[in-house]
C-alpha cells in the first residue's frame, strides 16, 4: 500500500468550485462510513459503563447523558473495585478467554507449519501421487475452502466422542487447523513464488540439504508472509462460533460461545454483555490497529498477479 | 503412496526420471538435478539395498500395526473379544505413528525424493484423515434415522430422510435464503469497489481510514451481531431504532417482518465483510498502470468514462476473484442468524448451516441434519465448479 493514487475523480474537476464539491464529497463519504465502521464499536463499549436506566432510555454520550458506571465490569470482575477479590465469573472468564488463546493460537501454529512445507513442496517440487499431479492437489488442498463447516459438524461430533476429544482444546484446534490450512496454503503458495529459485541453487552448491536450503535460507525470506498468514489464521479462529458452540460444552467453551450464551432469566444485562463483547473484541482491534499491514498483505496475497 | 514424486524403485526409472526432469526445463528441477548431491540425501539409485529393505520393512511393518490396531479396536466394539480400549484414542496415535513411520520409510528407501516428499507429506496425511474420512461417515450417518434423544440407537433406513428433505418447506426456505444471501454479495461489491476507490483517491489520513473501515473485519460476528443485532437495533431504546423513527419509519421493527428481517441479516453480514472486497480490490487499484489512464485523461476521457471504460475493466479478474472467495464465505453463513434471530421468524432468516444447527441442537436429530448437510455439499460443490467454469469464461472474453 503505496502512497500511489490514481485520482481518478479529481483528474477532471477544472474550476475551483468543482474541486471543493469534489472534495467535500469524498471526505463526505469517508468519514459517514468511518462512523458507520466505529459506532458499532463505540455504543459496545459505552454500554459497558452504562447502568440499566442509561441502556434503555438510549442515552449516548458519557458525563453529558450519563454517568459511567463500572457496574457491567463490576459483573465481569474486572472492575477497579472488585479486581481483587473472588469472583467466580471472572474465573470463568479467565477461563474461556485462555481457551480462545490457546485454540487459535495452537491451531494458527499448527497450519502455519504443515501448510508452508505443503505449499514450498508444491512450488518447488514436482510431485505424482497415483495419477495426482501438483495442480490437482493444490487444488485438493485449496477445495477445502468451500466445505462449509456444518457438513463437518455432525460427523465430527460423533467421531470426537468415539475418540475422546469431544470437549477438548486439542479436538477444536485440529478442526480450525483443517478450517485455515487452505488459507495459508493459498498466501504462502504466493510467497514461496515470489523468492527466486536462484538462492536455493547456491545454497545447495554449497552443500545444504533441501531441508537446510528451506529452513535457513528460504524460510527467513518467507517470514513476513508467514507472518501474515498467522495472523490471517489467528482472526479466524478466535471469531470461529460453529464448531465450538457444537463441539464444546464445559471445558473447552471459547469466548464467541461464552457470549452468545448470556441470556439469563430475566432478560438479557446489557452491561454485562458489553463489558464482554467488549473483552472479546478488544485482542483482536489491538491486532488489527498493530498488525493492519500483514493482516492487508494475507488478504490480498494472490489476489492481484 | 510408492510413486509420490518421482518413482524410484529400478535404477533405470529413476535416470530416466532424470532425463524427464532436465527435460522439463522448470527451474526447480534444473537447479536439483544439476547440483551435487549433498551428503546424507543420495539420490535413490545410489541407496544400498539393505536401507531400502530397512525402509520398506519399517513401512510394511507400521501399516501391519495400524490395520492390527483398528481390527482388534473393532472386534472389541463388536464384542467379539475382550482386549481392546475404551475409546478410539489409540486408532488416532497409531494413525500418526503410521504416518510418521511413512515418513521416514519415504527417506530410507527413496532419498533426495522421500525428503521432497515429506514437505507433503504432513498436510496431506492431515486433510486426508479429517476430510475424507468424516465426510464418508457423514454419508453414512445420513442413511440413518439417528436421533441423540432416543434409546433405540442409530438404525439404517436407507433413502428415508432423503424424502423427507424433499418436503420439507422450512429447507426449501433455507435454500431459498441462501440464493437471497448471495445475491446480497453484489450489493457488498459495490459498495465495496465504491470504498476502494475513495482510499485510492487523494485523500489525506489514508491510513487512518484503512484501518477503520478494515476493522468490523476483525471483530467476532457474535459479540458484534449481539451489540447490534440485539442492542443497537433493539426495537425500544435501540439508537437505530430511534434513528428509524426520526426518518419517519413508525415501526422499526428489524427483525419481526421477514423481508425486513432478511434485509436487516444482509446488512449485518455485509458491514462485517465489505471490508475484505474493500482490501482485494484497493489493492487492484493500487496494481493498475498509471500510464493507462494518463493516456485516457489526455484523450479527453471524463472521469465517469475513465472508470466505466478503463478501470472497472481492468479491474474485471480482481473483480471475480474477490466476490467469487465471499460467496464461498457467505454460502457458510450461520453465526449471526444463531446468535440475533435464531431463524425468526418462523425460520425466514434462515440459512442452511442455521437450520441444520437448530435441528440437531433443538430435536437432536442427527441422522436428519447429516443428509440436509451433505445434500447442501453437493449443492455448493456443482454450484461453485459452475461459478468457477463462468468466471474463467467471462474473464476470458473481456480482456
Amino acid at each position: 500500500m503505496s502512497v500511489q493514487t490514481t485520482d481518478f475523480a479529481a483528474s477532471e474537476i477544472r474550476s475551483p468550485a468543482g474541486f471543493v464539491a469534489n472534495r467535500v464529497f469524498i471526505y463526505g463519504a469517508l468519514i459517514f462510513w468511518a462512523f458507520i465502521c466505529l459506532f458499532p464499536i463505540y455504543w459496545t463499549i459505552t454500554t459497558s459503563f452504562k447502568t440499566a436506566v442509561d441502556v434503555t432510555q438510549g442515552h449516548l454520550i458519557p458525563f453529558v447523558d450519563f454517568n459511567p458506571d463500572w457496574k457491567g465490569w463490576r459483573s465481569l470482575g474486572l472492575s477497579p473495585d472488585s479486581i481483587f477479590r473472588t469472583s467466580t465469573v471472572r474465573d470463568e472468564f479467565i477461563k474461556r478467554f485462555m481457551n480462545s488463546v490457546i485454540t487459535s493460537v495452537g491451531a494458527s501454529s499448527l497450519a502455519i507449519v504443515i501448510g508452508s512445507l505443503a505449499a514450498y513442496g508444491l512450488t518447488r517440487y514436482r510431485y505424482k501421487f497415483a495419477w495426482f499431479r501438483n495442480e490437482d492437489i493444490s487444488f485438493f488442498f485449496l477445495s477445502q475452502l468451500i466445505l462449509p463447516p456444518v457438513v463437518l459438524a455432525l460427523p465430527f461430533l460423533v467421531l470426537y466422542r468415539e475418540v475422546g476429544l469431544l470437549d477438548t482444546r486439542i479436538g477444536l484446534i485440529l478442526l480450525y487447523t483443517l478450517m485455515v490450512l487452505p488459507i495459508v496454503i493459498w498466501i504462502m503458495r504466493d510467497q514461496f513464488n515470489s523468492i527466486p529459485v536462484e538462492l536455493e541453487e547456491a545454497a545447495l552448491v554449497d552443500g545444504l540439504s533441501i531441508w537446510g536450503a528451506f529452513l535457513r535460507i528460504v524460510m527467513p525470506i518467507a517470514l513476513p508472509g508467514m507472518v501474515a498468514a498467522f495472523i490471517l489464521a489467528m482472526v479466524l479462529c478466535w471469531n470461529e462460533y460453529f464448531f465450538a458452540a457444537l463441539l464444546t460444552s464445559t471445558d473447552a467453551k471459547t469466548i464467541p460461545v461464552m457470549v452468545a450464551s448470556q441470556t439469563g432469566s430475566q432478560g438479557i444485562n446489557w452491561w454485562s454483555m458489553a463489558a464482554l463483547a467488549t473483552a472479546a473484541i478488544t485482542p483482536l482491534a489491538v491486532i488489527g490497529i498493530a498488525l493492519e499491514r500483514y493482516l492487508i498483505m494475507g488478504m490480498t496475497a494472490g489476489a492481484v498477479k | 503412496m510408492t510413486d509420490l514424486a518421482s518413482t524410484g524403485s529400478a535404477g533405470h526409472r529413476a535416470s530416466c526420471e532424470r532425463a524427464r526432469r532436465v527435460a522439463d526445463r522448470t527451474l526447480a528441477d534444473q537447479t536439483l538435478s544439476t547440483s551435487e548431491w549433498p551428503a546424507g540425501a543420495v539420490p535413490s539409485d545410489l541407496i544400498p539395498r539393505s536401507r531400502k529393505r530397512l525402509g520398506w520393512a519399517l513401512m510394511a511393518a507400521a501399516t501391519l500395526g495400524l490395520l492390527a490396531v483398528i481390527a482388534l479396536q473393532i472386534l472389541y466394539k463388536s464384542d467379539v473379544d475382550a482386549i481392546g480400549f475404551e475409546t478410539w484414542r489409540p486408532v488416532v496415535y497409531a494413525y500418526v505413528l503410521w504416518g510418521v513411520a511413512l515418513g521416514i520409510g519415504q527417506v530410507l528407501t527413496r532419498g533426495e525424493d522421500g525428503q521432497r516428499a515429506l514437505f507433503l507429506l504432513p498436510a496431506l496425511l492431515f486433510t486426508i484423515a479429517m476430510v475424507i474420512f468424516p465426510t464418508l461417515f457423514g454419508f453414512y450417518i445420513a442413511l440413518t434415522d439417528w436421533n441423540l434423544s432416543s434409546f433405540s440407537g442409530r438404525q439404517f433406513n436407507g433413502l428415508d430422510n432423503f424424502w423427507q428433505m424433499l418436503n420439507d418447506a422450512y429447507y426449501r426456505n433455507a435454500l431459498f435464503n441462501m440464493v437471497l444471501y448471495v445475491l446480497a454479495v453484489f450489493v457488498e461489491y459495490v459498495i465495496a469497489f465504491g470504498l476502494a476507490l475513495l482510499l485510492n483517491a487523494q485523500i489525506r489520513a489514508r491510513k487512518f481510514f484503512r484501518v477503520v473501515f478494515l476493522m468490523p473485519l476483525m471483530l467476532s460476528p457474535v459479540a458484534v451481531s449481539w451489540m447490534i443485532g440485539k442492542s443497537l437495533m433493539e426495537y425500544r431504546f435501540g439508537p437505530a431504532a430511534t434513528l428509524a423513527r426520526h426518518l419517519g419509519w413508525e415501526n422499526p421493527a428489524f427483525f419481526s417482518n421477514p423481508i425486513t428481517a432478511r434485509i436487516s441479516i444482509m446488512v449485518l453480514d455485509a458491514w462485517t465483510f465489505i471490508p475484505f472486497m474493500m482490501i482485494m480490490l484497493l489493492a487492484g487499484l493500487q496494481a493498475m498502470s498509471r500510464e493507462v489512464l494518463e493516456a485516457a485523461r489526455v484523450d479527453g476521457a471524463t472521469a465517469w468514462q475513465t472508470f466505466w471504460q478503463v478501470t472497472f475493466p481492468l479491474m474485471l479478474p480482481v473483480s471475480v476473484t474477490a466476490v467469487i472467495l465471499r460467496i464461498i464465505f457467505k454460502l457458510k453463513l450461520a453465526d449471526i442468524i444463531i446468535t440475533v434471530t435464531s431463524g425468526g421468524p418462523g425460520g425466514a432468516t434462515d440459512s442452511v448451516s442455521s437450520f441444520i444447527y437448530r435441528e440437531y441442537r433443538d430435536r437432536s436429530n442427527v441422522g436428519y441434519g447429516t443428509m440436509l448437510a451433505m445434500a447442501y455439499l453437493i449443492i455448493i460443490i456443482v454450484f461453485v465448479t459452475w461459478l468457477l467454469k463462468f468466471a474463467s469464461r467471462f474473464v476470458r472474453n473481456v480482456n
